[in-house]
């Protein structure tokens, strides 16, 4: 009974959604037509980013509302969302992830340590930025971004 | 009036394939709505089909036959259990084939299909989902079967068609002992048979609470469109054949145009309410331990035994 107060005195907590953004919807991402299935690869992140990916998909920013959807595998996935930069650990994980999906399948680097390895640039156990293992399709910079950065990314590739 | 009975059969194999993904749509949108979200729609789930027929097939190395044929499997026995159970009329060309046994059997054989292709692909999780899948399955068969015979020992059948129409003429006996057992047996059985929260929870990620989608895991493209079809259609078609069991009211019970609009009608409100229902329910409660599920399921055999009992003693009496 508490909890169905709260459900009824909470409503909607979702924001408004922001007009859809006028960047170009990569050629790829037309083929999926509304819906795409999200796999996240922490490829060495210090979790900050993965915060705000969850952040992303809670009800106040629900990513869910454009069609894009977590899933559990990589086989089941369009979208790869890479975060971190690459170590050298999980360099061939993340090759291997990416050859898992079925094409047409995108790689989204989320975060400046994903873009060009940030803070961690030279470090000993880093192999590089993600766009030196997989190639890249779409950027979201930031460190972190903002989880309305990381759904504005995942509405160009629905295009909802 | 054959033309009408094979419209009949036609309408509720189309029912139960256009009409899953639409239900699954809907639920998602309710849960989402209680949980304050905006809901991506009661139409995600056909787009999540289209996109992944238009995905490239991915077969893994190593895997055989019975992973190629567990998804086609899956979708076609469900189609034929879906034309044989009563939904929309009593009076079809196969309502006489439509036995109770045939119908748990084709579920089952779906069940044993995907638990298959789940060991062939030969990872951890693929086994473990499987080996998972055949401990409920053998215990929601069971009860399956006998709650439906709580209902067929006053009909006098176990033709389905039959006890449909007989619990339409005498309504009063869905409300005795019997009949409340064997409702509340068989609404647990298919919360397990289709892989919902309280037994598994079908939007998990975490692999090692993963029941169905633990042997689904490899699955890509088309093939992991059927299986999501699939899972879709038999939840449907179970929601469909508890509410005609339980709420007979509006199925066609003879050979007339009318008769078979009203029960479409009634059928998707049907339903559609109980799937609110269901996904209300789910926002309320939690997943229950994997070693609590055969105590769940084994209290929901023991009603559907009592209500065996009850409708034997009850009856006889007289």
């Amino acid at each position: 009974m508490g909890l169905l107060r709260r459900i009824r005195t909470a409503g909607r907590v979702a924001e408004p959604a922001p007009p859809r953004p006028d960047e170009q919807v990569p050629q790829k991402a037309r083929q999926l037509a509304g819906s795409a299935q999200v796999r996240c690869v922490d490829a060495g992140s210090c979790n900050g980013c993965e915060i705000e990916i969850a952040a992303a998909f809670n009800p106040v920013y629900d990513a869910e509302r454009y069609g894009a959807r977590l899933v559990a595998s990589p086989r089941h996935a369009d979208v790869a969302l890479v975060t971190g930069p690459v170590t050298r650990n999980m360099a061939e994980p993340l090759r291997r992830t990416v050859a898992a999906m079925g094409e047409p399948r995108l790689v989204v680097a989320v975060g400046d340590c994903a873009i060009d390895c940030g803070e961690f640039a030279g470090g000993h156990g880093v192999e590089g930025a993600v766009a030196d293992v997989v190639p890249v399709d779409l950027t979201v910079p930031g460190c972190p971004p903002e989880p309305a950065a990381i759904v504005a990314a995942l509405r160009r590739v629905t295009g909802r | 009036m054959n033309a009408i009975g094979y419209v009949a059969v036609a309408g509720q194999v189309m029912a139960v394939v256009i009409g899953a993904p639409l239900l699954t749509g809907w639920m998602r949108q309710v849960r989402a709505r209680l949980e304050g979200r905006a809901g991506p729609g009661p139409l995600q789930p056909w787009r999540d089909v289209r996109k992944l027929l238009r995905k490239e097939p991915i077969t893994p190395v190593g895997t055989g036959p019975a992973f190629r044929a567990a998804p086609a499997l899956l979708v076609a026995t469900t189609v034929v259990a879906a034309a044989l159970v009563p939904l929309l009329s009593t009076d079809t060309p196969v309502s006489a084939h439509a036995d109770l046994i045939v119908v748990v059997a084709l579920i089952a054989l779906g069940t044993l299909a995907l638990a298959l292709a789940g060991l062939d692909t030969g990872t951890a999780f693929g086994g473990m989902g499987a080996s998972r899948e055949m401990t409920v399955a053998s215990l929601v068969e069971p009860t399956l079967l006998l709650s439906v015979f709580a209902l067929s020992i006053p009909a006098g059948t176990t033709n389905i068609p039959a006890i449909v129409s007989s619990a339409a003429h005498a309504p009063a006996r869905l409300a005795s002992p019997a009949g409340l057992l064997a409702i509340a047996a068989l609404a647990v059985a298919i919360l397990a048979e289709t892989g919902r929260i309280p037994v598994d929870n079908p939007s998990t990620h975490l692999e090692l609470t993963m029941i169905h989608e633990a042997m689904v895991l490899e699955y890509a493209g088309p093939d992991l469109a059927l299986v999501e079809l699939g899972a879709q259609m038999r939840l449907t078609l179970l929601l469909g054949l508890l509410s005609s069991l339980f709420a007979p009211w509006g199925i066609a019970t003879s050979a007339s145009w009318a008769a078979l609009a009203v029960a479409l009608a009634l059928l998707a409100a049907k339903v559609l309410l109980l799937g609110a229902v269901l996904a209300a329910a789910e926002v309320f409660w939690a997943k229950v331990r994997l070693f609590r599920v055969p105590e769940l399921l084994a209290g929901s055999f023991l009603l559907a035994l009592l209500a065996v009992t009850a409708s034997y003693f009850l009856n006889g009496a007289a």
